[in-house]
């Protein structure tokens, strides 16, 4: 592969087309914030763009990482998640309140959630690279899966955070499709879960998440409540047209009209100013990107950096779709950000790390491959 | 789960593990790879498909319309003279956008020590301000004068957000003269605004119209407002201003009135409760259409004070109300013209004779002429000239009543005229259906003699009387016409002989001419001479007790207990180009320069000779305390002075109350209660069959 003979070996293996797709997308993630600041670096752009550049230079330390390190930090880090969740929970009942994050001091926040996305997903692949294969398609395979699965579900649902529970569920599940469990229980779960929805909404959500649901439904019928949300991101990205108002022009968020035109509807902002063709790139570099984990996942030769891989591949694309198909009027507001583009570190982080240990994964994949 | 092996789920091998997630991944990828398309998919809808609807959407939210009020269409006269104009008016608005919080007090106190406005005014704007999206303007104050509106503009520095402008206002040049013909304009009711949501309807400075014509032709007057776009977030902050399309001001509306001859009469009739209207009688277009005294409209569209507005409805003589249209008076001897058509259609001689002794017999009742000892033996045209009530009677018992009231309406009484003035009052022409389908009794002698005098059940409004005058003079069916909009409808001919037209003209010349009840009508114009006729309708029962003690004369009895005097008339006599009518309510003929021959002379005049008739004016209208601007000025002066009220300051310009009706239901109130009385009235003058009646107490030359 390397017929540059003189870069560092190291350097030469590194998955450079992806890596050239991951800083595109997040610096037009920078353009669309400075636009978003009203053609400033401020307050957002130049944070996110440090963090950015932080946070990719950690994931290319991740991926010096040993898969077999991974592999043995699973359970103990899901463990301390479990545990930090918890505490989260207590802590927000003292102070009255919800709460998602612990203060670690430093101006530092950590949100056990954000990083529960990934841990679940390497615990329940542990999980399964422990299981002998022959138990596969046994009972045994699957309870214990689902309650790796369930309590920080169940956690993250009470801060109450629907779009990380879903997240957690939506990322476990697929290490389980993955594993080999087998099919009627995805197709009979499926079932279950449209049956449930309705339940789910009226028992289950807060007030104000069954309210986005609703409206999702409808949001016409409160153009100027929840649903304004829906509307506004839709008038957004439908004036920007194919080529969008250009650059600094946007009016939705510039005039205030789009809410959260910065973190969540941070796509509306972009669509509004560069059009079908922006919203294409973007959608295009996060497949070739996501593409790019899945391949990896088919060339990778553990059980565990199989289902790891492929369960952070998909991390990153439920991420993508959920955001993409909530500020297109597809999918209720949720409260899940655009990874790499929308303003804000977890997410970003949670991305990055997914990309780090995947390029782990994909080192080893070349070194057994390049013997 | 110890079940037999046969029924085991296959075991799963590493190798086919393997080959299932491989299967699984590439289906998952697939998937994926199927939700971005999708995803793509939507994108392309909304914004190619439906990009021209969320563009449309992106605009309207984006640009902020500020309603620029249109310039109102000019109301102008027959001669292109403006009856209602617009002046420039000088205005301070806020916008409550560019004014901070922390600036609003100091700001607010400035103006109302600049302005000199009232605290609560100040309180006003406060509120609006707080309820106000932030680039639409606030009304601080509107009709400044130079100086105030100098003093704001040069201190604009301190006065954030405050935006001085010149805006327009109507204005009525004659004031009161063209009260009821224009009516006024005023800002718009909450409940207009509800019906239309019309953002202009609550634009300051915005004023639509309220009575009149000002509110039947509000369409073609009001225009189309300009509008300022301007840039707004969605918390209303102002960005930037973006183009500003102009106003379309208002069509101009010409009327057939003749705004000097409406003036001249409107101060002619000096302090009558009166009204005069004035027809051409080529073509039926309104010259001129008086109801006085009456309101200034252009105080009323500033907004009145409460104490205005209670000094105009307390006064008896009703300035509130436009007598023209809305008053309904019974017509006394003016109907005995039209009276003589009827006859003479329905077979009467004009030269037979009938024997006036004074008093006439008709069952138990004694019906009586004005003269007391009667006029002897009289022909239709003496009949007509003497104002003989006892001639009538006695054709019109021989006939009957009924074969008169179709003449009646013929000539226009009880008619429905075509005008654009939503509040008209038509009168009545009994007959004996009328009679039956009303008060379910049968019609009697009685009724026959009181309409054969225009009392009892007649009633008609100074609009119809001038169109009986004018259908006489020129013997055909016109229409009155205020508004020009083409060239006038020919009108057809009446069913009625040129003889017996001739016969009833020549009367009305000779009542005027020959030493009948009009002589004081007579013009001074030397070759040209008027034709009228004269009546009076009494207003009261005048017992058998009251006769025989000796009637009052009308300056003894309360204002309200007087004679209506009436005229109507017709000039040059020989060739009839202007037919008139004059009602003054409760006259009483006391006055000789105030009473309806002479006003109706000089009116006239100044249609034929119009130095004669403004000197002729100039002359008189000292005695009874000058024009009506210096007469309304007194008036409310003392009205202040009587209620205890200050003189008005000037510096409150601004100064409005609630209290004043927007459209006047107070006035409606009091027209109604005005003709509930003449209707009554009416009712028992016939009721009291012969004992009741007078004739008519002709004024004489």
């Amino acid at each position: 592969m390397s017929s540059l003979a003189f870069v560092p070996a190291p350097l030469a293996r590194l998955p450079w087309r992806m890596l050239l797709l991951v800083v595109a997308i997040g610096s037009f993630g920078l353009v669309v914030l400075y636009s978003a600041a009203g053609g400033s670096l401020r307050p957002w752009a130049l944070n996110q763009g440090i963090r950015f550049f932080v946070f990719l230079a950690g994931a290319l330390v991740l991926s010096r990482v040993r898969v077999s390190f991974w592999a043995r930090m699973a359970l103990p880090t899901y463990g301390v998640l479990v545990v930090l969740l918890v505490a989260v929970e207590l802590l927000g009942a003292v102070r009255g309140g919800s709460q998602r994050w612990l203060d670690l001091g430093f101006g530092f926040r950590l949100q056990p959630s954000e990083l529960m996305k990934v841990a679940v997903i390497l615990a329940t692949a542990k999980f399964y690279d422990m299981l002998p294969p022959s138990d596969t398609r046994r009972f045994g395979a699957i309870w214990p899966a689902a309650l790796l699965i369930g309590v920080p579900a169940a956690l993250v649902m009470k801060q109450p955070d629907l779009g990380t529970a879903l997240m957690i569920c939506f990322g476990g599940a697929t290490v389980m499709f993955l594993a080999g469990v087998p099919l009627r229980l995805f197709i009979g779960g499926a079932l279950a879960a449209a049956a449930a929805i309705p339940l789910a909404v009226n028992f289950l959500l807060h007030g104000y998440q069954r309210n986005r649901v609703l409206i999702f439904l409808d949001p016409e019928s409160d153009p100027l409540g929840t649903g304004y949300h829906i509307s506004q991101s839709k008038i957004a990205i439908g004036s920007g047209g194919v080529l969008g108002k250009g650059f600094l022009n946007g009016t939705q968020s510039h005039l205030d009209y789009l809410p959260e035109g910065h973190t969540d509807f941070v796509f509306a902002t972009m669509s509004e100013e560069w059009g079908l063709l922006g919203g294409i790139f973007l959608i295009v570099a996060f497949l070739l990107v996501i593409n790019w984990g899945i391949r990896v996942s088919l060339a990778a030769q553990s059980r565990f950096a199989r289902l790891t891989a492929a369960g952070l591949a998909t991390t990153i694309f439920i991420y993508v779709s959920i955001n993409l198909a909530m500020v297109m009027g597809m999918a209720p507001v949720v409260g899940i950000p655009l990874p790499l583009v929308s303003y804000g570190g977890s997410a970003q982080m949670t991305v990055l790390i997914c990309l780090g240990i995947l390029m782990a994964i994909d080192r080893e994949n070349r070194q057994t491959a390049r013997p | 789960m110890n079940r037999g092996p046969a029924k085991r789920p296959p075991r799963m091998t590493e190798a086919a593990q393997s080959y299932s997630f491989t299967r699984r991944a590439v289906t998952l990828g697939a998937a994926q790879g199927l939700v971005g398309v999708a995803l793509i998919g939507r994108m392309g809808w909304l914004s190619i498909a439906e990009n021209e609807r969320y563009s449309t959407l992106s605009e309207s939210n984006r640009v902020n319309m500020t309603l620029i009020p249109p310039r109102r269409g000019w109301i102008v006269d027959r001669n292109g003279h403006a009856i209602a104009n617009n002046r420039t008016d000088f205005r301070v608005d806020i916008i409550p956008d560019r004014l901070s919080k922390e600036d609003q007090p100091r700001v607010l106190a400035l103006l109302a020590q600049i302005l000199k406005l009232p605290p609560e005014e100040i309180e006003r704007i406060r509120t609006d301000i707080g309820h106000a999206a932030g680039f639409q303007p606030v009304q601080v104050a509107e009709n400044l004068d130079w100086d105030r509106f100098a003093a704001v503009s040069v201190r604009l520095p301190e006065l954030p957000g405050v935006q001085p402008t010149r805006g327009f206002s109507r204005n009525y040049p004659a004031g009161a003269a063209v009260a009821h013909l224009t009516g006024y304009v005023g800002a718009a009711t909450a409940e207009q605004f509800k019906e239309t949501r019309d953002q202009l309807l609550v634009t300051p400075g915005f004023k639509l119209g309220k009575d009149g014509l000002e509110k039947s032709l509000e369409q073609r007057l009001r225009g189309r407002p300009g509008a300022k776009r301007v840039e707004v977030t969605a918390r209303g902050k102002l960005v930037a201003e973006l183009a500003t399309r102009p106003d379309v001001p208002g069509h101009t509306t010409r009327l057939t009135i003749d705004a000097g001859l409406q003036e001249y009469a409107a101060r002619r009739l000096g302090t009558n409760s009166g009204s005069a209207v004035v027809i051409d009688t080529a073509t039926g277009d309104i010259l001129a259409m008086v109801s006085m005294p009456a309101y200034d409209p252009n105080s009323f569209s500033d907004g009145i004070s409460h104490l205005e507005w209670k000094m105009l409805s307390d006064d008896d003589h009703v300035p509130l109300m436009n007598k023209v249209l809305q008053g309904l008076y019974p017509p006394g001897s003016t109907v005995k013209p039209m009276n003589g058509l009827a006859l003479m259609a329905g077979g009467v001689d004009p030269h037979a004779r009938v024997n006036c002794s004074g008093a006439l017999r008709v069952g138990t009742g004694v019906f009586h002429c004005h003269k007391r000892g009667g006029h002897g033996p009289l022909d239709l045209k003496n009949a007509i000239m003497q104002s003989c009530d006892i001639y009538f009677y006695e054709m019109v018992r021989r006939l009957g009543y009924d074969h008169v009231a179709p003449v009646a309406r013929m000539l226009g009484l009880g008619q429905k005229f075509d005008l654009p003035f939503s509040s008209q009052r038509y009168g009545t022409v009994p007959d004996s259906a009328w009679k039956q389908r009303k008060y379910h009794h049968d019609w009697t002698v009685a009724d026959s003699l009181n309409a054969s005098i225009g009392q009892g059940y007649v009633l008609a409004n100074p609009l119809q009387l001038a169109v009986m005058a004018a259908r006489i003079a020129s013997g055909r069916e016109l229409q009155p016409r205020i508004v020009v909009d083409g060239p006038a409808p020919q009108a057809a001919a009446l069913p009625v002989s040129d003889e017996h037209f001739a016969i009833v003209r020549n009367a009305m010349f000779g009542v005027v001419n020959q030493g009948g009840t009009g002589g004081a009508a007579r013009l001074t114009i030397p070759g040209v001479a008027i034709a009228a006729k004269t009546g009076t309708a009494q207003v009261r029962r005048i017992t058998m007790a009251e006769r025989r003690a000796g009637v009052l004369k009308n300056g003894q009895l309360p204002f309200k207990l007087r004679d209506h005097a009436l005229l109507v008339a017709f000039a040059p006599a020989e060739n009839p180009r202007y037919a008139m009518a004059v009602v003054l309510e409760h006259n009483g003929h006391t006055v000789r320069n105030l009473d309806s021959p002479l006003i109706g002379r000089d009116i006239m005049t100044y249609l034929l000779d119009r130095e004669r008739a403004m000197k002729a004016l100039a002359e008189i209208e000292g005695s009874w305390g000058g024009d009506i601007r210096t007469r309304m000025a007194a008036q409310e002066n003392a009205y202040r002075q009587a209620a205890g009220a200050p003189a008005p300051a000037a510096a409150v310009a601004t100064e409005r109350s609630p209290a004043v009706p927007s459209d006047a239901p107070a006035v409606e109130a009091a027209t109604d209660a005005q003709n509930v009385t003449a209707e009554v009235q009416a009712r028992e003058t016939a009721a009291g069959g012969g004992v009741a009646t007078t004739g008519s107490p002709e004024p004489q030359p």
